[in-house]
């Protein structure tokens, strides 16, 4: 049995778990055996998957089944980047069961997620393994419906509503563009088999055109700036399980989209094309952190800040692009295995951290951070847990989201060997950017740690937290083992990568595996070499030695006291900082041209016993300056197409008649 | 042998950092003192601040949860290695190759992220507002670092910094405007990074316009001593960081004799030395800014880094 037959295999039996999920209805049962066999499914298939790419075979496995377009049939196809592309969906989809076989049994409604959460898990494993447009769009879709149907699950919630009404709108807009996309790569004959499209070639033109579309509808869903206003509302409205999938996974199936048609699809584009996904990247991971960092909430918090990876990992797509449409092959290999190694790596740490968001709302039941805080006692397991995905996602050694981080500054290295001046200028900036925006995750998640998971608890539900069952844990516990293991031992990821990379640029980057001491050498060791075995080894002996000698010589005493605070400890826990305050710095620095923030200060005059009140008003740019007008547009054009619906029926004939002339007009000159 | 030696040489420098570190924060204190006419404490004061601190018990707040005690630790440990990875006095040190520069600012980055949380740990207002000021001017000391690094990496073709020291030693590297920029940026943001003046005060913690001494307000005993330590390491490195790359004389290739290692400890020394004496100058000469004319302060940096780096494109295809 092929590689892509037992892949099916795996996506039909998820649908078959859908279908069980609608039959066995609301026993409690239910949920177990659901993300049970979820998780058995998944597991397999990301063994598969692996397997498939570290055995990396010469021909692509296919298989083709009687259903789709009748001439062509639906086509499936297992290469080096769905294989690489398979694995991050089932290892999350994976995952996510586990957290979800604890996490479901806090659900209200489970008979509004447990169906839908298998056939959303199959949707995404079905779009990679499409090898025509039209299975690819179909799965597309479906993927798109499945995940909406979990966000608004838990529709009594005002808000929920309107972001599934937002999302289902992007949605359905982004997958309009890929029809047309597909439509211009198919041609006139109508060639929707990939292999057609790949040995076709690609006018100019229509490469452009291709790229823009592909941008608005890929691009739409992974949540390029500035069509991600959906993304803050939808992610963190489902249930977190959820969330985490549509994060860590659903936005890199989006990743892949592009990958698949612009790398693969579209032949060799030209060399503006990889500065607009450069600027597009760095632009959005830029926004996405400071975003992130007004935030309150800290699942929106937290879906913000994918944005700013889904930026990171399109920087390394451009770079990616800029270097092959030189030829300069090994240097394109570089940059798109930092990008995949950093579209593995958020999907790790993006599901930690809403697994954490999960454990701390059923604990708290609380999502907004200024509510939370002092759960490090409470939750002796998640907070450590979460903080590994904290440190990971702020890109800090020795941990994976650096390893990327730092493979993609490498890439940046390489430019100046770039003929293209427009190129040359653009890389550096755009890697300034990239830097800003570590920096800024960096302080974006010390306030979301900080003020979730340290100091004092500012609500009664904050004080009694109750630590989360052991399934949560356990799917936290995996994802943060797997976050050190792929920071420390960073040259298996890299290898495990290298066949996707010579499949789609043509060259990969040395193998890691044969390196001494476990360091990743990208070009030469003269050049730049990390090593984070070592860097992990150096500080924790520095830490052991220190405390060691510490305690041995000095003193080992501790006396528990009350809080100094420079002499005027106040007991109130609301004189701690808060998650706006804490944004304060960088929302002066940054807020006052992106933002346009306004912050009023009213301070009673001496004597007046009234409360002072500080306004913060927030304005977000691309909300109000693209999408209500174009809403405003669309409602006026609504309305005036409302009044052919109360039209006499003489006035309905002279409008078909009309009509009809038209068309025969318009025939007449065309030919 | 060969090994033997190179671990000897390791070993060297990493206890040559820690033994200095203190005298270098006691050196530019005094030094200021004797600008402002005043005696000032003796040179071997911040090693009994610390013994004495080592041996002292450590006051906890109730609210303090393990991370506050862990913290002084690693923020000590993340420094430590960074420092024992700069070229002092001698390049091609036997684990130099571990972390390249950019490894080595993330690894600075790690502790102050580790120290921020530590601050908002106890849940007071001091600490909460030293974290976040903390994390505001990283977020922009960082980027600039990183384009300065890309200049420095650009003239000599790596960003391993032995090899940077190495090129840079050689005459063909010259004097370059980008070079300049790099190095004005590189100050500004060692400014910034150490808590010094301009920047912050590191000898007050009574104004609200303290950064880090505010974030480590609640320490105590043994952890204060760790971040003390940690906080002169991480001025030593960054003096010797600038020396390494841009008066990058004295310094032993990796194979040197006894000699040789002699000759680069003195020069390391007088470098050391001449690096305290003019902070304390420019120290003494500036005068604090407001937290919000931080920002201004290391956009500067920040745009030098990236006109270096441009500048360098310029000259290359001339």
């Amino acid at each position: 049995m092929t590689v892509s037959a037992l892949m099916l295999v795996c996506a039909g039996l998820l649908l078959a778990t859908a279908v069980l999920a609608v039959v066995s209805g609301r026993t409690p049962a239910a949920t177990r055996l659901v993300y049970g066999a979820c998780l058995i499914v998944t597991a397999g298939a990301c063994a598969v998957a692996l397997a498939a790419l570290s055995g990396a075979a010469a021909t692509p496995a296919t298989t083709t089944l009687p259903m789709g377009l009748p001439w062509l049939g639906a086509n499936f196809r297992v290469d080096p980047l769905a294989a690489f592309f398979l694995v991050v969906v089932n290892l999350g989809g994976a995952m996510a069961s586990l957290y979800g076989l604890g996490y479901g049994r806090h659900e209200t409604a489970p008979g509004r997620v447990l169906p839908f959460f298998p056939a959303f898990l199959a949707g995404m494993n079905l779009v990679v393994l499409a090898d025509d447009a039209f299975a690819f769009l179909l799965s597309w879709e479906f993927m798109s419906l499945a995940s909406w149907a979990l966000v608004v699950a838990q529709h009594r919630e005002q808000d929920n509503t309107r972001a599934g009404y937002v999302y289902l709108v992007m949605a359905s807009f982004g997958t309009l563009a890929l029809l047309l996309a597909f439509g211009v790569l198919a041609g006139p004959d109508g060639a929707f088999g990939f292999d057609a499209i790949r040995s076709a070639g690609h006018t100019p033109v229509n490469a452009a055109l291709v790229l823009v579309l592909v941008l608005f509808g890929a691009g739409s869903k992974a949540g390029i700036v500035p069509l991600h206003v959906w993304l803050p509302l939808a992610h963190p409205a489902a249930p977190s399980h959820v969330s985490a999938l549509m994060s860590g996974v659903m936005t890199k199936v989006a990743v892949y989209g592009v990958v698949r048609i612009v790398f693969d699809l579209l032949g060799e584009p030209s060399w503006w094309s990889s500065a607009v996904l450069l600027l597009l990247g760095g632009a959005t991971a830029v926004l996405g952190i400071l975003y992130a960092l007004m935030e309150r909430d800290i699942k929106r918090l937290l879906a913000y800040s994918t944005i700013e990876n889904i930026g990171v990992i399109f920087v390394g797509l451009g770079l990616a692009l800029a270097f092959q449409t030189n030829g300069m092959v090994a240097a394109a290999a570089l940059a798109l295995t930092a990008s995949l190694l950093h579209v593995f790596n958020h999907s790790l740490f993006k599901s930690l951290l809403f697994f954490g968001a999960g454990a701390v709302l059923t604990a708290t039941g609380e999502r907004d951070m200024d509510r939370l805080g002092g759960l490090i006692h409470r939750m002796p397991v998640t907070a450590p847990l979460f903080l590994v995905g904290s440190a990971a996602i702020s890109a800090l050694p020795p941990l994976n989201g650096f390893v990327s981080e730092w493979l993609a500054f490498q890439a940046i290295l390489q430019s100046p060997d770039l003929p293209q001046w427009g190129l040359k200028i653009m890389v550096p900036a755009v890697g300034g950017m990239l830097a800003l925006s570590a920096a800024l995750a960096a302080a974006c998640f010390v306030k979301a740690y900080g003020i979730t998971f340290l100091g004092r608890p500012r609500s009664a539900a904050a004080a009694e937290a109750r630590e989360v069952d052991r399934c949560s844990l356990a799917a936290m516990a995996t994802l943060a083992a797997l976050c050190l293991l792929v920071g420390i031992f960073p040259g298996v990821a890299i290898d495990a990568i290298a066949p996707v990379t010579r499949d789609i640029v043509g060259s990969s980057v040395p193998a890691q595996s044969g390196i001494a001491w476990a360091s990743i050498v990208p070009i030469t060791e003269s050049r730049s070499s990390y090593n984070g075995v070592l860097v992990f080894v150096f500080v924790a002996a520095s830490m052991a030695l220190a405390a060691l000698l510490v305690h041995r010589f000095g003193s080992r005493a501790v006396r528990r006291a009350p809080a100094w605070d420079c002499g005027f400890p106040n007991a109130s826990p609301l004189t701690q900082y808060s998650a706006d305050s804490f944004a304060q710095p960088v929302r002066r620095v940054f807020g006052s041209e992106i933002f346009g923030v306004r912050e009023q200060v009213d301070m009673p005059p001496p004597g007046d016993r009234r409360a002072a009140r500080l306004t913060v008003v927030l304005h977000d740019h691309v909300w109000e300056r693209i999408y209500l007008p174009l809403a405003g547009i669309v409602d006026v054009i609504a309305g005036r197409l409302n009044n052919f619906q109360f039209l006499t029926i003489r006035r309905y004939l002279s409008l078909v008649f009309l009509a009809l002339v038209a068309l025969l007009l318009v025939l007449a000159i065309w030919q | 042998m060969a090994v033997i030696g190179d671990l000897l040489v390791q070993g060297l420098q990493m206890a040559l950092v820690l033994l200095l570190a203190p005298g270098l924060t006691g050196l530019v204190r005094k030094v200021k003192a004797h600008l402002l006419r005043r005696r000032g404490p003796s040179l071997l004061q911040p090693y009994r601040d610390l013994l004495r601190l080592c041996r002292k018990e450590a006051i906890v707040a109730d609210t303090a949860s393990w991370l506050f005690r862990v913290v002084p630790y690693l923020v000590f440990a993340a420094t430590w290695v960074a420092a024992a990875l700069v070229p002092t006095f001698a390049t091609g040190l036997i684990f130099g190759w571990t972390a390249d520069l950019i490894a080595l600012i993330a690894l600075l980055a790690s502790a102050r992220f580790f120290l921020a949380l530590a601050g908002m740990d106890v849940g007071t207002s001091f600490g909460g507002i030293g974290s976040s000021r903390e994390v505001m001017i990283a977020s922009l000391a960082e980027p600039a670092m990183l384009l300065i690094v890309f200049t420095l990496a650009l003239v000599a073709g790596s960003t391993q910094l032995s090899t940077i020291a190495t090129i840079f030693a050689t005459p063909e590297v010259g004097l370059r405007v980008s070079l300049g920029m790099a190095l004005v940026a590189l100050i500004i943001v060692a400014l910034a990074e150490n808590a010094r003046i301009p920047v912050d005060n590191p000898a007050t913690h009574l104004e609200l316009t303290m950064v880090h001494e505010a974030m480590v307000l609640e320490y105590s005993g043994r952890h204060l001593a760790m971040i003390e330590f940690a906080a002169s390491l991480k001025l030593l490195l960054y003096i010797s960081l600038i020396a390494a790359v841009f008066a990058p004389w004295g310094l032993t290739g990796a194979g040197g004799d006894a000699a040789g290692f002699a000759v680069g400890v003195v020069a390391y020394l007088a470098k050391l030395s001449v690096g305290g004496v003019l902070l304390a100058l420019f120290e003494t000469a500036i005068a604090k800014m407001r937290v919000f004319r931080v920002p201004a302060f290391l956009g500067i940096a920040l745009m030098l880094g990236l006109l270096g780096t441009l500048l360098l494109f310029i000259s290359k295809s001339i």
